[in-house]
């Protein structure tokens, strides 16, 4: 029941003391601001964290071959052996969960990179079409590498944003310009973006990327690879896949089955698991830091309530000499209280949320990229959580004075003085 | 109206028992305008209390308006007073940051009455105790007399069958003292018990019946 009179009284009491009840509404106010920067920032490390891997798929594993380490089948330890396009074939048809498979290898050697007058050092990536799946990429101009290019060890590049800006003019085209890799002119057909942020960026966007058939042949390599990456639908388990992955090929290529070393791999789906642990530790945290500040303020909103229930004794005993009941006066107190949290934590809420998205805007407005923070915002979970715990809270600061101001007895409170 | 039948009361302090009254007989009619008497620590003001509903009693029984009055719970205590009861207390006991007319409401609020209705009410018991023009004003702005006034309006509209006052000229010269006498007479005259405490002769010499307490046991019950 809203009930117009009880409010009066509240803030008739309330507004009483002016200076008294800022300063104890203070408390609560930064109990829940605190909370909620925490959260905001806990927020933006996350999504910064995340943003190093965007457009990474979130179930990759990539894997590459050693050196064996133990004797096998009369081979002895030491022997270094090649992944093939025979295995990727192999693993493609026996291996169910594979969703793409795409080989990869490096053009080997030490060269520059020509474009007119114009020359870099840049990293130069044999892949397969499928590659945009594992590690996608913002595509600025053109096209990814396809099949045909594949088959027909075609001479053409798609080239990182970085390498564009080094080796063309701004006015140029770009596509279907040639650039000169180890003597060989290369068709320009796409430039590509990274979606991440921080230091891959400048790996992903000064790289370029060639059909894998024609890095094999200029490395003179035949048919060997030098490492692949592959993808698994979201419902399995990269770590299980990458195992059996490591057990056929194994046994292609005569490595004992116990010998763990002489496959590496690398596994996107355990990364991001051990970054999401991370982060709901963080969370935890925050939580418990905030909520220890939040008690605090409670705690000083309980005190100043007592203080006040002392200094009105009077006033109780007579209403209760005029016909109040300790409920009554017990939800006076009460309401009292939770007014006060109620309006001091959403002041905090809402400075605080103001605050973050601050924070939020002006790093979109000029561009900040960092690598560990992007973005902070509070979920909207987050503040109605906040917000029950406010008006709990409040209700709990309020009992024991409330308590009290049922206890006084009518006599001791009227005495004449 | 009231009946009090072997009625004791003692308070521990300390490691001593301090009896305030010694099994007290007393009754009082309806209509009557009563005054007790007695010196400082006598026990007058525990019994106003005991009789008040405002404190319980040790042994005994008090029958008010038919109804046995013991061991109450905190919530049926506060009815009864509401209803059955009004209080004059010495110092007032205004809420200093409520108005006149919100003073006098404030057993109707505890009763459920609307706000509208309630001040409207209040506002005839403040024309009839002669402030109706002061409704707006706060108790600070008011001198001694018009103070107990409006606590005499605030006593008086819960339509109470008794009124409680514990020495409610204590505060006030003789000219506003005797205003505040000549109110109670008047109530008194529509059929409501009034019960003075007081230690001041002129003041019992206004009532129709003196009881004279000491020590814990009446001295004399004025017949």
């Amino acid at each position: 029941m809203f009930d117009i009179d009880k409010w009066q009284e509240i803030f008739a009491s309330i507004s009483r003391h002016k200076l008294r009840t800022a300063l104890t509404a203070f408390g609560v106010f930064w109990g829940i601001f605190m909370l909620m920067l925490l959260l905001g920032a806990g927020d933006g490390m996350e999504k910064g964290v995340t943003n190093m891997f965007r457009g990474m798929s979130k179930n990759a594993a990539f894997v590459w071959t050693r050196k064996t380490t133990l004797a096998y089948k009369g081979m002895q330890p030491g022997r270094r052996y090649y992944i093939n396009e025979d295995d990727i074939r192999f693993l493609k048809k026996n291996v169910s969960e594979i969703e793409y498979i795409c080989p990869r290898l490096n053009l080997v050697g030490e060269f520059a990179i020509y474009h007119g007058d114009k020359m870099g050092s840049f990293e130069v990536n044999g892949d397969a079409p499928d590659y945009i799946r594992v590690e996608s990429r913002k595509f600025i101009k053109g096209r990814y590498l396809n099949e045909l290019d594949i088959a027909e060890k075609r001479k053409v590049a798609v080239i990182g944003k970085r390498v564009a800006e080094l080796l063309f003019e701004e006015s140029e085209p770009i596509v279907n310009q040639y650039i000169d890799i180890k003597g060989t002119y290369f068709k320009v057909i796409g430039v590509v973006k990274s979606l991440k942020t921080g230091e891959q960026v400048g790996d992903d966007e000064q790289s370029i990327h060639i059909p894998y058939t024609t890095a094999q042949q200029m490395n003179n390599w035949g048919n060997n690879i030098g490492w692949f990456a592959f993808t698994v639908p979201p419902t399995k388990n990269v770590a299980v896949v990458t195992d059996k992955i490591h057990r056929f090929l194994a046994e292609r290529h005569k490595v004992s089955p116990d010998d763990k070393d002489a496959l590496g791999s690398w596994n996107t789906q355990k990364e991001f698991g051990q970054f999401q642990g991370v982060f709901t530790g963080i969370n935890l945290f925050t939580w418990a830091v905030g909520i220890g500040t939040l008690i605090a303020g409670i705690v000083g909103v309980s005190n100043i309530m007592l203080v006040a229930v002392k200094e009105r004794t009077r006033e109780f005993g007579l209403r209760k000499a005029l016909g109040a009941t300790p409920s009554s006066i017990i939800s006076l107190v009460i309401q009292e209280s939770v007014l006060l949290t109620a309006v001091a934590g959403y002041i905090g809420l809402v400075v605080a949320v103001g605050l973050i998205e601050g924070v939020s805007r002006l790093m979109d407005t000029f561009n900040v990229q960092l690598e560990y923070f992007a973005n902070p915002t509070i979920n909207f979970q987050a503040a109605i959580v906040a917000t029950t715990i406010l008006i709990i809270t409040g209700a709990i600061a309020g009992l024991i004075p409330a308590s009290q101001a049922a206890m006084i007895k009518p006599i001791e409170a009227l005495r004449a003085n | 109206m009231i009946e009090l039948k072997k009625i004791s009361k003692s308070y521990q302090i300390g490691q001593n028992k301090l009896e305030v009254l010694k099994s007290l007989d007393l009754s009082i009619a309806q209509g009557e305008f009563v005054s007790i008497m007695g010196p400082s620590g006598s026990g007058k003001s525990t019994l106003l209390n005991i009789m008040g509903i405002l404190d319980d009693y040790d042994a005994g029984e008090y029958i008010l308006s038919d109804t046995l009055i013991k061991n109450l719970s905190q919530k049926k205590a506060a009815y009864y007073r509401n209803q059955f009861l009004g209080f004059v207390f010495q110092s007032f006991n205004l809420l200093h940051f409520k108005n006149a007319m919100e003073n006098v409401a404030l057993p109707l609020y505890y009763q459920k009455v609307n706000r509208k209705k309630r001040n409207e009410i209040a506002l005839e018991y403040l024309d009839r105790v002669g402030l109706k023009d002061w409704a707006e004003h706060t108790p600070s702005e008011m001198s001694g007399g018009q103070q107990q006034r409006v606590a005499i309006a605030r006593a008086l509209i819960g339509k109470p069958k008794v009124i409680f006052a514990d020495e409610p000229t204590g505060a006030l010269d003789t000219q506003t003292s005797n205003e505040v006498m000549d109110l109670f007479k008047e109530v008194n005259k529509e059929g409501i018990t009034i019960i003075i405490v007081t230690h001041e002769d002129e003041i019992s010499e206004m009532t129709d019946r003196v009881i004279r307490l000491r020590d814990g046991v009446i001295e004399s019950y004025g017949y």
